[in-house]
C-alpha cells in the first residue's frame, strides 16, 4: 500500500479504559481501500475493544477516527453504518426465522412509494427481494439463489455469506469481520475466504479479526498485531512467518529485532 | 489473484440441491410446509373437527349454532390478538384478561353511575388498557424482569383492583346503550352476526396487516426470534418490545368492548379464565412460545377450535369435563408440532 493513498479508515491514538483496566492505550490503525487488514492478538490484547470503537459499539475516551480523511464521531453502530462502516459479528446477527431478503434489509426496509408507503407504511417486498437478489449476484454469491428461503434452513457457510452480503451491500466502504470462519468447516471457510477476496477486488477495505493464523496468512495484505492494549506492529505475510507473528503477539520478540539475532530469553520454554 | 478460467469446484451447496434434498420424505416435505405456513395445522384441525361434529349432530352446522360459535369466539379471539403480539416477542402475558375486565368495568360504571357519554367511556377503557400494558412493558424492558413474573404480578393486582372497585357488584346497562352495541346483531342470510364479531374481524385485519406488511412487524418477529441479533442489526429492540405491549393494550380495549356486549354491562367475575384461554388459542394456533414464529390468523383459528370443541362436544352429549380434557390434549399436541417444526433443516 502506497503512503500517498488516503486510508478509507484511520484511527489515531484510541484510548479506552474501563475503570482502572486499560482496554486500549493509544492505538493507531490504518485501513486502505481494496485491502484486507488482519487484526490478531492474544486474549485481552484489545482486539474486541478496538473493533467496538471502530464499529460504534463503544465510544473511545480519546483519539480520532477518520473515514476517507474526514473526521467522524461514532456514537452508535447506526452512526458507523451511516459513514459506511459495517460489522459482521461473530454470532452473525441474523434473524433465523426470516428469509434472506428480509435479513438483508433488516432495520433498513424500503417502503412503497406514494400513500401506501407514507400513510399505511407498506413495505415494498418485491423491490427488496429483487434488490437483494441483485446484490447477491453482484457480490458473486451464487449459492444463494432463493431469497425467499428462511435463513435457518441454510448451512453455516451460507448464513455467514448472508451476513457478509448484508454488510457489504448498499454502498459500504469498510467491512469489519469478527472471526468469520471460527464456526465453519474447511470447505465452508474456503467459501467465505473466497467471498472476502471478491469483496477486496471490489475495493472495500476489510478488517479481519481472526485467531486462525493459516487463514490470516492466506488472505491478509497486512497484519496489525495487538498486544497489551497497544499496537505491537504491522507486518506483511510475505516478509514474516506465522511463528514471527505469534512471537510478536505474545511478546517473545519485538518487531524491530530481526528474528535471527534475537537473544534467547532466560527461563522461557 | 489471477483467476483461473474454470474454478467450478463448489460441491453441492446450491439452493437447488437443497430443494432436491427437501423432497426426501413426505414427513420432511410436511415439516417444511408447516415451517412456512404455521397456521396450516390449526386450519386442518378446525376443518376435521367441524366435519366430525356435523356428522355426529346435524344441529352443529345449523346457521343458528355456527353464529353462536362465532359470538362465543369474539372475546377470546380479540384478546388473543394482544396475546399473539406478546408471545411473538418470546414473552407471555398472564394479565390480558384481568386488564380487559378492569377496563370494561370502569367503562360500564362510568356510564351507569356518572352518565358519561359512550365515546368518553370507551376512551377511558382504551386509556386503562394501554396504561396497564405500559406498566407491563416498562417492567419488562426497563427493569428487565421476566414477562411471566411481571404479568403474574399485574394479573393479581388488576384482578384485585377490579374487585375492590366493583365492591362485589355487577352492572347491567339499559339495552340500547352504545357500550352494548357489540352485542347487537344483523342477519347475513340465516347467520346472525354481532357487531362484536365484526369488530374482532377488523382487529385481526389491521394487526395482521401491520405484522405482515410493515417494518414494525418484521422487527417484532426479528426481536422475538433473537433479540441480540436484532439489536446488532440496528433494531431498537426495547422500543419494539414496548410497542408490542402498547398495541396489545389496544387489542385488550377492543376485547373489553366486545365483553361488555356479551354480558350486557360488566361483571367483575366474567373473565376469570380469559388469560389462559387467550394463551391456549395462540398456542393451538401454531405460534411458538419461544417467540419469532407464528401467524396471527392461527390465533383466530385456535380460538375457533376451542369454541368448536366446547360446542360440538356439548351437542354430542359429552360431559363438559371431557371438553376441558380435549383442549388440554390439543395444547400439548400443538406445542409438540411446534417443536418438530423448529427442528427444520435443509
Amino acid at each position: 500500500m502506497s503512503g500517498t493513498m488516503t486510508p478509507v479508515l484511520q484511527a489515531k491514538g484510541l484510548v479506552k479504559t474501563y475503570g482502572r483496566v486499560v482496554g486500549l492505550s493509544g492505538v493507531d490503525l490504518e485501513l486502505y481501500p481494496g485491502e484486507v487488514l488482519a487484526v490478531i492478538g492474544d486474549n485481552g490484547a484489545g482486539k474486541s475493544t478496538l473493533m467496538a470503537c471502530l464499529s460504534g459499539a463503544q465510544i473511545p475516551d480519546a483519539g480520532t477516527i477518520q473515514v476517507d480523511g474526514q473526521p467522524v464521531r461514532l456514537r452508535s453502530t447506526a452512526d458507523a453504518r451511516r459513514v459506511g462502516i459495517e460489522t459482521v459479528y461473530q454470532n452473525l446477527a441474523v434473524a433465523p426465522a426470516l428469509d434472506i431478503a428480509s435479513n438483508m434489509f433488516l432495520a433498513r426496509e424500503r417502503r412503497r412509494k406514494g400513500p401506501l408507503g407514507s400513510v399505511l407504511r407498506m413495505l415494498d417486498t418485491k423491490a427488496m427481494k429483487q434488490e437483494a437478489a441483485a446484490e447477491l449476484a453482484n457480490l458473486g454469491i451464487s449459492t444463494l439463489q432463493d431469497v425467499d428461503q428462511a435463513v435457518e434452513t441454510l448451512s453455516g457457510g451460507q448464513r455467514q455469506a448472508v451476513a457478509v452480503a448484508r454488510a457489504a451491500a448498499f454502498g459500504s466502504k469498510v467491512l469489519i469481520l469478527d472471526e468469520p470462519t471460527a464456526a465453519l468447516g474447511v470447505r465452508e471457510s474456503g467459501q467465505v475466504l473466497k467471498l472476502i477476496r471478491e469483496l477486496r477486488e471490489k475495493g472495500l477495505g476489510i478488517i479481519l479479526v481472526s485467531h486462525n493464523m493459516p487463514h490470516v496468512f492466506e488472505i491478509a495484505d497486512r497484519i496489525h498485531i495487538q498486544r497489551l492494549g497497544g499496537r505491537a506492529g504491522v507486518i506483511t505475510p510475505s516478509e514474516y512467518s506465522m511463528n514471527d507473528a505469534v512471537a510478536i503477539m505474545t511478546g517473545a520478540r519485538r518487531l524491530d529485532e530481526p528474528s535471527g539475532t534475537r537473544s534467547q530469553p532466560t527461563g522461557a520454554s | 489473484m489471477t483467476s483461473s478460467p474454470a474454478p467450478v469446484l463448489e460441491p453441492a451447496e446450491t439452493v437447488s440441491d437443497l430443494s432436491d434434498r427437501r423432497g426426501h420424505s413426505p414427513a420432511n416435505r410436511l415439516q417444511h410446509l408447516l415451517h412456512r405456513r404455521p397456521a396450516l395445522s390449526p386450519l386442518f384441525v378446525l376443518i376435521i373437527a367441524v366435519v366430525i361434529f356435523s356428522l355426529v349432530n346435524a344441529r352443529f352446522y345449523s346457521a343458528v349454532n355456527l353464529s353462536l360459535v362465532a359470538q362465543q369466539t369474539a372475546v377470546i379471539g380479540a384478546l388473543a390478538v394482544g396475546q399473539t403480539l406478546i408471545i411473538l416477542t418470546a414473552g407471555i402475558d398472564l394479565s390480558v384478561g384481568a386488564i380487559m375486565v378492569l377496563a370494561s368495568f370502569i367503562a360500564a360504571n362510568l356510564i351507569y353511575t356518572d352518565n358519561t357519554s359512550v365515546p368518553v367511556a370507551l376512551l377511558v377503557a382504551v386509556l386503562v388498557s394501554v396504561v396497564a400494558q405500559a406498566i407491563n412493558g416498562l417492567l419488562v424492558t426497563r427493569i428487565k424482569l421476566p414477562p411471566f413474573i411481571v404479568t403474574l404480578g399485574t394479573f393479581n393486582a388488576f384482578t384485585a383492583i377490579t374487585l375492590i372497585y366493583a365492591k362485589g357488584q355487577t352492572i347491567t346497562l339499559n339495552p340500547g346503550s352504545g357500550l352494548l352495541w357489540t352485542g347487537e346483531s344483523f342477519l347475513i342470510g340465516n347467520f346472525r352476526v354481532t357487531y362484536g364479531v365484526v369488530l374482532m374481524a377488523v382487529l385481526y385485519l389491521v394487526v395482521a396487516y401491520a405484522l405482515r406488511c410493515t417494518a414494525w412487524g418484521r422487527h417484532l418477529y426479528a426481536t422475538g426470534d433473537d433479540a441480540e441479533a436484532a439489536r446488532l442489526a440496528g433494531i431498537n429492540t426495547k422500543r419494539v418490545l414496548l410497542s408490542a405491549y402498547l398495541v396489545a393494550g389496544l387489542a385488550i380495549a377492543v376485547s373489553a368492548w366486545i365483553l361488555a356486549g356479551r354480558v350486557d354491562g360488566a361483571d367483575p367475575n366474567s373473565g376469570l379464565n380469559a388469560n389462559l384461554e387467550s394463551i391456549t388459542a395462540v398456542v393451538i394456533g401454531g405460534t411458538s412460545l419461544f417467540g419469532g414464529r407464528g401467524s396471527l390468523i392461527g390465533s383466530l383459528l385456535g380460538a375457533l377450535i376451542v369454541q368448536v370443541f366446547d360446542n360440538g362436544l356439548a351437542l354430542a352429549g359429552v360431559d363438559a369435563n371431557y371438553q376441558v380434557l380435549a383442549v388440554g390434549i390439543l395444547v400439548i399436541a400443538a406445542v409438540s408440532v411446534d417443536q418438530w417444526i423448529r427442528k427444520v433443516k435443509a
